[in-house]
């Protein structure tokens, strides 16, 4: 093809297109949604997606629940990233582990002892301790001794047997820890305190009057220590300790409620989206226009049956009925994407579609075809629906934010898929979860953002290509 | 003479009413026919109707002081007996096509069951009554929010016909795309930024708790529940409702009996009035019914983000403790409502159109 001005291919297209604003905006955010997409797609694989996102709490136990983003600290808040100390690892930093056996027996006396700098403007979300352990009959006995910077004492936390080889011990739950920390701060202050602050924040509050509230309570920065005093019983017994400080802030998208990587969401919400959105728009405006071709152009029964059907269409409450479907039969994405395809092939499209192919319907060279014999079926589909189908495209394009947001609606109001991670499923999530209330805006506006990107990319794109195949609207 | 004609005239347009009504009631009884369908594939239909019957037969039979001799175990069995006996009486072994009139008959006569876990405010198990109480909620604010969609298009739209070409006119297509979000979208960044961020509206509702009882008060306290809701609605439809519009007043305005009208000096008002918005108007009316039909569908959404006690708030409910007949009957009631705005839209249609009313002389 010749690079003049008539030249309607692919790079003439691509070239009209950069000449318009709304274009270029369309085309980088769809670029960027596609490299996402691949990334998504390599990087974590689908099964492993799904794994990841239904592990629950089992994959995802070190992190901390309803974390930030971590580029939040960009922003001039210092909160705690999540620290992890565990004293199997050999010489790891921080740690000091003494065994001494007890002369004359199978007893040995063990130390274990952290140390970890805590640095944070804000308290740490919960501390848990997870043990993995060697012993025969008789479980280890423990004493946890905490001290905090600059004091010389330690504060006995808790006398602890273990319950199993790899117990986990969750200090912030903890009724006894909570009992001696409330002891600990009234010899402390001499008075009882207005209210008993939380075992993660009273691990690390500044000892002063300022324990009375949870607003006016602040994290003592420093060195901390924490020390297992153990008793282990019998040959080749063993105790070591992993020791999780959680903080606030958490990868790139932060967690959600269960703990769960919301990296892994909104990377992954990416390409079921537009998987989701393109092949939606594209089945149900093509098979519109198969439809209103043959509507149109055999015209007669045919013609009035597909028009009743169009007619019944617009007065059927289509989102009803798709949430009633969904409700019942609990479908997964792609069987749902089905029977919207379904609600939508006698849409609005089919009529405009119609109206134009009674206009070319006309036109000599159909005659033409129909006097040299050829099949209507040739006629339908070589030419007629050719000669439609670019003035369809940016409707087309425009079309799939719709969908999109379709299924984003159904996951909000608890219809998504089973499975999958999606946008809409998140933010289903977060509002269930009160995160407005909470403060808790990453929640919702990482996927809401996402939607709105892949919105504007397709809308403008599909804007721009209008512009460029259906000339007319440039003059009014 | 002329009385005969004008009667001849109400006679014609009596008799298309007639017609339409009775064509759209027909997609109506489609529409609940294929509820009924999809409803009972999974035998839903037929467990609630069983469930409700066991529950009636149990209760008259314990309530019946005639059995208070009898063991539980007895009772039960008589339960069970008389369960099985109606359930042949009721014709349950019968094949489903023949049921499925039945309930359809029911449906259309709005004969919806009772709820299976939810109940209306004022306590009804009847999913009619627990309907009706959520429908005005959903009417008023879907109205309300098209009514100021339609009003400022409308107006907005002959102002940028009138300027067009101008920075605004290429401002307002340059946004259009804007409007592909939904209103319940945007519904959420508006409470992040006015009820989280802000603290100056409320996060949802319709009225504060406590609710002040003074009826002016109590006016004033839902228009501010209903300030989000609206506006999230009036962004979504802004820039593509007054661009559609605007173009649609350009395409009237290029008219030969505009320009004729404009060579003969007529003011440009008038000019708006008579030879622009006159016959714009079927089509704008059109317009408005589409946005209303569209608006009862994105209430169900909308509702359940801002937390607006209407049929939507219901069905996500529904949905959530999966009460059944209350979907079903929401679906019901969303296929009259349509069918009701399409019928209204005739009416008005064959008033204002001068094609159609010639029709009928």
């Amino acid at each position: 093809m010749g690079s003049s001005g008539g030249d309607y291919g692919l790079k003439g297209t691509l070239r009209e297109l950069f000449s318009y604003k709304s274009g270029i905006f369309g085309l980088v955010f769809l670029l960027l949604l596609i490299f996402i997409s691949i990334y998504a797609v390599f990087t974590i694989p689908y099964s492993e997606a799904i794994a990841l996102w239904r592990g629950q709490e089992g994959v995802y136990l070190e992190n901390p629940r309803n974390a930030q983003p971590s580029w939040i600290t960009y922003f001039g808040n210092n909160l705690p990233k999540t620290i992890k100390i565990d004293s199997s690892v050999e010489n790891a930093e921080g740690i000091t582990k003494i065994v001494t056996q007890v002369p004359g027996s199978d007893i040995k006396l063990m130390k274990i002892k952290y140390s970890f700098e805590y640095d944070y403007d804000a308290f740490p979300s919960e501390f848990n301790i997870f043990f993995s352990a060697e012993f025969n009959e008789s479980a280890p006995l423990l004493k946890i001794y905490w001290k905090k910077p600059g004091n010389t004492t330690q504060i006995k936390l808790l006398d602890y047997i273990l319950k199993s080889k790899n117990d986990k011990l969750y200090l912030s739950r903890n009724q006894k820890v909570s009992e001696k920390l409330l002891q600990h701060t009234i010899d402390v202050l001499g008075t009882h305190p207005a209210i008993i602050l939380p075992v993660e924040m009273s691990l690390f509050a500044v000892e002063d009057e300022t324990m009375n509230s949870t607003t006016t309570a602040e994290p003592l920065k420093g060195i901390y220590e924490m020390t297992i005093e153990g008793t282990v019983f019998g040959e080749g017994s063993d105790v070591d300790g992993r020791l999780i400080v959680y903080g606030k802030i958490h990868g790139l998208a932060g967690t959600d409620h269960l703990r769960r990587d919301l990296t892994v969401a909104i990377l992954w919400g990416t390409p079921i989206a537009l998987a989701f959105g393109l092949t939606a728009s594209l089945t149900i405006s093509l098979l519109q226009l198969v439809l209103a071709t043959v509507s149109g152009y055999y015209g007669g029964r045919v013609d009035s049956l597909i028009q009743r059907f169009t007619e019944i269409y617009m007065i059927l409450p289509f989102l009803p009925i798709l949430i009633m479907i969904a409700a019942f039969y609990k479908f997964n994405i792609w069987i749902l994407l089905i029977v919207i395809i379904i609600l939508s092939v006698f849409g609005g499209g089919v009529k405009s579609s119609r109206a134009l192919v009674m206009q070319i319907k006309e036109y000599q060279y159909i005659e033409a075809a129909k006097a040299y014999g050829a099949s209507s079926k040739r006629i339908i589909f070589l030419y007629i629906i050719p000669k439609i189908l670019p003035p369809i495209v940016p409707g087309l394009i425009g079309s799939v934010p719709g969908y999109v947001f379709l299924e984003a609606a159904l996951a909000f109001l608890g219809l998504g898929d089973p499975k999958l991670p999606t946008w809409g499923k998140v933010i289903n999530d977060s509002f269930s979860e009160g995160a407005l209330y909470k403060g808790l805006h990453y929640w919702v506006l990482e996927p809401a953002l996402m939607l709105v990107l892949t919105a504007f990319a397709f809308s403008f794109l599909g804007f721009a290509l209008d512009k460029i195949v259906n000339p007319k609207l440039k003059e009014v | 003479m002329v009385s005969s004609e004008s009667d001849l005239a109400v006679k014609g347009f009596i008799k298309f009413i007639i017609k339409r009504a009775i064509s759209i009631y027909i997609i109506v009884i489609i529409a609940a026919y294929l509820t009924v369908v999809i409803a009972n594939m999974g035998g839903y239909l037929d467990n609630i109707i069983k469930g409700e019957l066991y529950v009636s037969i149990s209760m008259e039979i314990r309530n019946n002081p005639v059995y208070d001799g009898y063991s539980p175990e007895e009772i039960d069995k008589l339960v069970e007996e008389r369960f099985q006996l109606e359930v042949k009486r009721l014709g349950y072994d019968t094949p489903f096509v023949i049921r499925s009139i039945v309930y359809l008959k029911n449906a259309l006569t709005l004969d919806l069951g009772r709820a299976q876990f939810l109940s209306s405010d004022s306590g009804s198990r009847y999913v009619r009554n627990i309907i009706l109480e959520r429908l005005p909620q959903t009417v008023m604010l879907f109205t309300t929010a098209t009514l100021i969609n339609f009003v400022i298009n409308i107006g907005i739209g002959l102002y940028l016909s009138r300027h067009y070409g101008s920075k605004l006119d290429k401002l307002f297509i340059a946004l259009s795309p804007t409007s592909v979000i939904p209103g319940w979208f945007y519904g959420i960044f508006l409470i992040i930024i006015f009820a989280s961020y802000l603290h100056v509206l409320p996060y949802g509702g319709i009225l504060s708790v406590p609710a002040p009882t003074e009826p002016i008060p109590r006016f004033l306290d839902m228009l501010r529940h209903m300030v989000l809701p609206l506006s999230s609605w009036i962004i979504s439809n802004f820039f593509l409702g007054c661009y559609q519009n605007r173009t649609f007043f350009l395409i009237f305005s290029t008219e030969d009996y505009v320009e004729v009208a404009r060579a003969k000096g007529v003011p440009p008002r008038q000019i708006e009035r008579n030879y622009i918005l006159r016959p714009a108007l079927p089509p704008i009316i059109t317009m408005l019914a589409l946005s209303l039909i569209n608006s009862w569908g994105g209430a169900i959404i909308t509702e359940s983000v801002f937390n607006w006690k209407g049929l939507g708030l219901l069905t996500r409910s529904a949905i959530s403790i999966f009460d059944s007949p209350v979907l079903i009957g929401i679906t019901i009631i969303y296929a009259y409502l349509l069918a009701l705005t399409v019928l209204i839209l005739d009416i008005l249609y064959s008033i204002i159109d001068p094609r159609i009313k010639a029709k009928f002389d």
